[in-house]
């Protein structure tokens, strides 16, 4: 994570349902999701679709973070607008989801952070500026760096797939 | 130090002897599931091809699954190009296990993988849909994954990077009081641990009541394990899973049955007496907020809908006929029934389960996932509350983020059909 501003601040336990709507799910591809994301947060999304909410923001979450279904669409939908996700955790399937898209994201337990703070990301901590307050960041699963080196786990698998017997 | 029943599975399925809690593994997969997200695998998997001078072929077309059931019939010309793009791919690559919309085996995706025996015990299942943790019930270890690691899975055959997880045993004593059941059961242990209390974690059914449950209930707790956050919820396999598998799946071939070493070290245990429970209720917006009917009785309801991989079962259908039988759906609310499959379907036809509902009121529509997410047929209207025996009530899920949705068991919402109002069905007459 660069450092950014908080652009949404949501509570714990958000689904993939909030982030992209099951209604929208008959779209599929990266290039078209990102229309639909917090499509519900009428508010949130006129910003996203009205291009004011800059490259680089970040969401900052609560508790399992993208419980729910396995719509890959809810990463890409965030992915697509460069947006970061930092939550005090994430749901497995979402994160591993994140991990294989390159969707950048940040497990930090202890996060206080109100929507306008602005996030420092140093030394395994995060410092909110505005705040003044530090928290600890959780690394993400060690198993998981080759995929985040490689770019996602399209280039890792076409790697193993030309490399391995 | 001894394994628990995920421990050995994962070990065995990697060619190793033992796995500790923690260790990456690359287990083989036996079975990958796919339902109409199938369309963004298809694209992802063209693209891991693509520049490497290799054709695009799967693994193993044979272990490859593909039910179409989320949106059936296709309810968009988007869909329906989406389904004809599957269909194209399933023909290219040879995919024998194949669920067209079709009304003699077609179905939702974890009925069709459970009653056609596709799943075996021991197995490694991975499926793009988070209630793949259903196949835990028949001694697989099944997850939900998404459409890029499915590619990644068509490709190589195995699944990389799976983390062996740490085991929750949750043993289960004494026995259901009449109108209690297995959705009772799974909704007070999520209540209890939380939408998150069994994150990352494996969840394994133990007790008196679950070696006495039969397979379609057993579906139900491993089914919902993942609203607990669990990444598998898993019955250990026994004379219930071989005779299901045998008189009900058709299975021929010999089973290899192991359980959890008895000296398996569980990160947590907790016990529930079976006995003492009552019908529960998932209240909005999360899965854990559960609390007793009688906390809630006599609210309106205004949507009625069983049906789902949760709760479409034969027996599911049976106790709503049963308690619906020469009664009528109250005026104020409606009632819709989605069966988990056409087996079923024409099942409860021949014993008239379909004639009692639908002249009750309720209206019984073609198998599959529609209302449950709010794609497809049963959305709700602004304000409006519905009881469902599905699996999710976030805020939005039934097609609607102005309204709300309540779970419960099939005996709850047939009683709550004939007052219009959450009913215990221990107080019908």
């Amino acid at each position: 994570m660069k450092n950014g501003k908080v652009v949404l601040k949501l509570g714990d336990d958000i689904s993939t349902d909030i982030v992209y709507p099951g209604r929208f799910m008959a779209t599929v591809l990266p290039t078209e999701t990102p229309q639909f994301a917090f499509a519900d947060n009428a508010e949130f999304n006129g910003k996203l679709k009205a291009g004011k909410v800059p490259a680089g923001g970040i969401i900052a979450a609560g508790k399992n973070f993208g419980c729910g279904s396995s719509r890959e669409q809810a990463v890409s939908c965030i992915k697509g607008h460069n947006l970061t996700v930092a939550a005090k955790n994430i749901a497995r399937i979402f994160l591993q989801s994140a991990i294989n898209l390159g969707l950048d994201i940040v497990i930090c337990p202890e996060l206080e952070a109100a929507e306008g703070d602005e996030l420092e990301m140093s030394g395994g901590k995060i410092v909110n500026r505005t705040s003044g307050k530090a928290f600890a960041v959780e690394p993400l699963p060690k198993a998981r760096q080759a995929i985040i080196d490689a770019g996602g786990l399209i280039p890792y698998t076409r790697r193993l797939l030309t490399t391995r017997p | 130090m001894g394994m628990t029943y995920a421990q050995k599975l994962l070990a065995k399925a990697a060619g190793k002897a033992h796995a500790a809690v923690g260790e990456v593994l690359e287990p083989q997969v036996h079975l990958a599931m796919s339902h109409e997200n199938g369309a963004l695998v298809i694209n992802q998997f063209d693209e891991i091809f693509q520049g490497t001078g290799r054709e695009a072929k799967v693994w193993n077309a044979d272990r490859i699954a593909i039910i179409f059931d989320h949106r059936v019939p296709a309810e968009s010309s988007k869909t329906a190009t989406n389904q004809k793009k599957i269909r194209e791919f399933v023909a290219k690559q040879g995919i024998g296990k194949f669920h067209d919309i079709r009304g003699d085996v077609g179905g939702i995706c974890h009925q069709i993988l459970a009653e056609n025996g596709y799943v075996r015990p021991g197995a490694v299942v991975v499926g793009t849909d988070s209630h793949t943790t259903t196949h835990g019930a028949l001694g697989a270890f099944a997850f939900g994954i998404g459409a890029t690691e499915m590619a990644s899975v068509w490709a190589l055959g195995r699944i990389l990077n799976v983390e062996v997880p740490g085991t929750i045993k949750v043993v289960v004593s004494g026995k259901f009081p009449e109108h209690v059941y297995p959705k009772d059961l799974i909704l007070h242990l999520i209540g209890k641990i939380s939408a998150e209390g069994a994150n990352y974690k494996a969840i394994e059914f133990h007790g008196e009541a679950i070696r006495n449950m039969p397979t379609s209930g057993r579906l139900v707790l491993c089914n919902m394990s993942v609203e607990a956050g669990a990444t598998a919820g898993i019955v250990p396999p026994d004379e219930e899973t071989q005779r299901y598998l045998r008189e009900e799946a058709g299975v021929k071939e010999p089973l290899e049955l192991f359980g959890p070493d008895p000296d398996a070290v569980y990160e947590r245990v907790v016990e529930i007496d079976a006995s003492a429970l009552g019908p529960q209720i998932a209240c909005p917006h999360t899965v854990d907020n559960v609390k007793l009917i009688n906390e809630l009785a006599g609210k309106k309801v205004q949507q009625i809908v069983i049906g789902s991989c949760t709760n479409g079962r034969l027996d599911d259908l049976e106790i709503a006929a049963k308690i619906l039988k020469g009664r009528r759906v109250a005026d104020s609310t409606r009632m819709l029934v989605f069966p988990a499959s056409w087996r079923i379907y024409q099942k409860a036809m021949s014993l008239g389960f379909i004639q009692d509902l639908t002249q009750a009121g309720a209206v019984v529509c073609n198998p599959g996932c529609g209302p449950c997410l709010g794609i497809h047929q049963g959305a709700l209207g602004d304000g409006e509350i519905a009881l469902a025996t599905t699996n999710r009530n976030f805020k939005g899920r039934m097609g609607n983020p102005k309204a709300e949705v309540y779970l419960c068991s099939p005996a709850v919402a047939a009683a709550s059909a004939i007052t219009g109002t959450i009913t215990d069905p221990r107080g019908l007459k």
